[in-house]
């Protein structure tokens, strides 16, 4: 898979000495979804930042496209559209004449056809005589996105997009999202929503305190997280596991009180129905059940967790 | 070079600027005449002619380099300012554009302005008294040059600044004083000579000298010496400009 991001070794230490990402590799695939995950601060920001050319990096290289983000500056930034995190807006102007200028500002002739197309995408069209500071919160992302979108970016940076919005937007948001991956765009999405990385992303990458943790394909990473845990309380305990029950590979808990059998939801069979039969013909009588699964959650909390 | 993004950023200022027509145009317009009730009619006719020209249209080129100087560095600050306050200048740090592009926009647009408040100031003050430019090809040099320098030191005002009242602080306590002491309305020549010493070093007198030897063909300094000062001005505030944009100071972080 060609790469069309590509950092390496990158370092930012601010001026206040914090030291907000770590050596960061990373490549993002031509065409991909990738959602960035992390808790608050973990440097998601900074890191789209950098390759933005909004904050200079301490030390590495990010190339786009094969071209040095400080050297070829206008030929990577032309390629990028950015949703910053935070809701800034020109709050006097009206909608289309914000959307316009980015489309001037990223160096393309003015084309009122195309920003007709993305305002009504965004069903923000009604709106586009509006001033910016009499739209919602969540209208105002729209705008956002629209800016971002007004150049015919190949890649698309999305900077918490879901972060205080509702859920209309939050769908119509990934309606537009789908497309523009339809149309070739690579889209990188920061997020602390779980589901959202899941329901989105082709690969995830975990970033924690400047450090990249783990950097997965989502169907990968979804066939780990696709083992489950069935917990069978027994009426008497048992002091070793039956030898006819050896090919499940259950493990004994709680002093002998549960028996633990794992199994991959994902697989031909679970094997379920024949484990509680021949639990029966072996006279192993069950008090209660319950299943559990690991989800990308209790790895993600695993993964951030405060060492002791 | 990003003509479009130029294009963009001047449009955007001057469509700024059409918003705030009011404050923009009619504040200076009011207190320009207002000089000229209190020193040109009421005071002025008491004063006697200045080296063959009457007081009234002696403080001419004085009041439009005053508020020259005042508005060239409050649109180019607010303008740049502005987008830092709110944010919004992620997209400008962002964007395929040079930081010469940058400065041209913005600059190019607070220039535009002031020169049109001067004009208006000018054709204001035909009003009230006969005015004749002998040099106007030198009017219009002094002028370009003059505002274009300002709106550079207002944009460097504007990155350098934290706060709104900072921006205000450099056009009222230091511009304004120095354009009176300056000889907006008086000749550096009816000092003590003491004075005229102390008052050489004062920038602004070689500004408002120059911009007034293009109308009467008198000045206080010689007008190369005004033209040289005003292009070391000019440079001087184009290295700091490049300078800042250079190391990304208080840009980026
Ligand atoms: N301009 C700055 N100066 C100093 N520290 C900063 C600056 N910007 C961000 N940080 C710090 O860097 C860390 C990472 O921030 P950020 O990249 O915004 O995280 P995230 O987007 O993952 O929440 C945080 O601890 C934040 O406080
Ligand atoms: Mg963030």
């Amino acid at each position: 898979m060609q790469s069309i991001i590509s950092v390496s070794g990158l370092t930012k230490t601010y001026a206040s000495g914090f030291q907000a990402l770590k050596r960061v590799d990373l490549e993002i695939r031509k065409g991909e979804i990738f959602a960035l995950l992390g808790p608050n601060g973990a440097g998601k920001t900074t890191l789209i930042s950098i390759i933005c050319g909004i904050v200079n990096a301490s030390d590495g290289t990010v190339t786009v496209a094969g071209h040095d983000i400080r050297r070829d500056y206008r030929t990577t930034r032309a390629m990028i559209g950015l949703v910053p995190q935070e809701l800034t807006t020109d709050a006097f102007e009206s909608v289309w004449n914000t959307v316009s200028f980015s489309r001037g500002l990223f160096g393309k002739p003015a084309d009122p056809r195309h920003i007709e197309d993305v305002l009504r995408s965004l069903s923000l069209w009604d709106k586009k005589n509006n001033r910016i500071m009499t739209l919602s919160g969540g209208m105002k992302r729209r705008v956002l996105i629209a800016k971002a979108l007004s150049h015919e970016p190949q890649i698309l940076f999305l900077d918490e997009p879901t972060a205080g919005v509702d859920v209309e937007l939050r769908q119509a948001m990934w309606e537009v999202v789908r497309k523009l991956r339809e149309s070739g765009v690579t889209i990188i999405l920061t997020t602390h929503y779980i589901e959202e990385a899941e329901q989105m992303a082709d690969r995830i990458g975990v970033i924690n305190r400047g450090e990249l943790i783990l950097v997965e394909d989502k169907v990968e990473l979804m066939c780990k997280l696709g083992r489950k845990q069935l917990t069978l309380q027994l009426h008497d305990p048992l002091d070793a596991i039956p030898a006819r029950l050896a090919e499940y590979g259950l493990t004994l808990a709680s002093g002998g009180a549960e028996l633990v059998y794992s199994y991959d939801t994902q697989g031909e069979r679970t094997g379920i129905t024949t484990l509680l039969s021949e639990l029966r013909d072996a006279g192993i009588r069950l008090k209660d059940l319950n299943t559990t699964q690991t989800s990308l959650e209790d790895i993600f909390v695993s993964l951030v967790r405060e060492p002791a | 070079m990003n003509l479009h993004a130029i294009c963009a950023i001047y449009r955007f200022e001057m469509a700024r600027t059409g918003r705030t027509l009011f404050q923009s145009v009619v504040s200076p317009v009011i207190s320009t005449c207002l000089y000229f009730v209190v020193f040109g009619a009421a005071i002025g006719s008491r004063i006697t002619d200045i080296d063959g020209v009457t007081y009234g249209a002696f403080i001419v080129p004085g009041l439009i380099m005053l508020s020259l100087l005042t508005q060239s560095i409050s649109n180019a600050s607010f303008g740049i300012y502005f987008p830092k306050f709110t944010g919004t200048i992620y997209e400008l740090l962002s964007a395929p554009v040079s930081y010469l592009e940058i400065v041209i926009g913005y600059v190019g647009a607070a220039a535009t302005k002031s020169i049109v408040l001067s004009l208006i100031i000018l054709a204001t003050a035909g009003l009230f008294v006969p005015i004749e430019i002998a040099h106007p090809a030198w009017m219009v040099l002094f002028l370009v040059l003059t505002t274009v320098t300002f709106s550079l030191f207002g944009f460097i005002i504007g990155i350098l600044a934290d706060g709104f009242e900072q921006l205000q602080i450099v056009p009222l306590l230091v511009i304004t004083p120095l354009a009176f002491l300056g000889g907006t309305f008086y000749s550096i020549a009816m000092l003590p000579p003491v004075w005229q010493t102390v008052t050489l070093f004062n920038p602004l007198v070689y500004l408002i000298s120059g911009f007034r030897w293009s109308f009467y063909e008198n000045a206080d300094v010689g007008v190369g010496v005004s033209l040289a000062m005003a292009a070391l001005f000019l440079t001087l505030c184009v290295a700091i400009v490049w300078w800042i944009f250079r190391s990304g100071y208080r840009l980026k972080a």
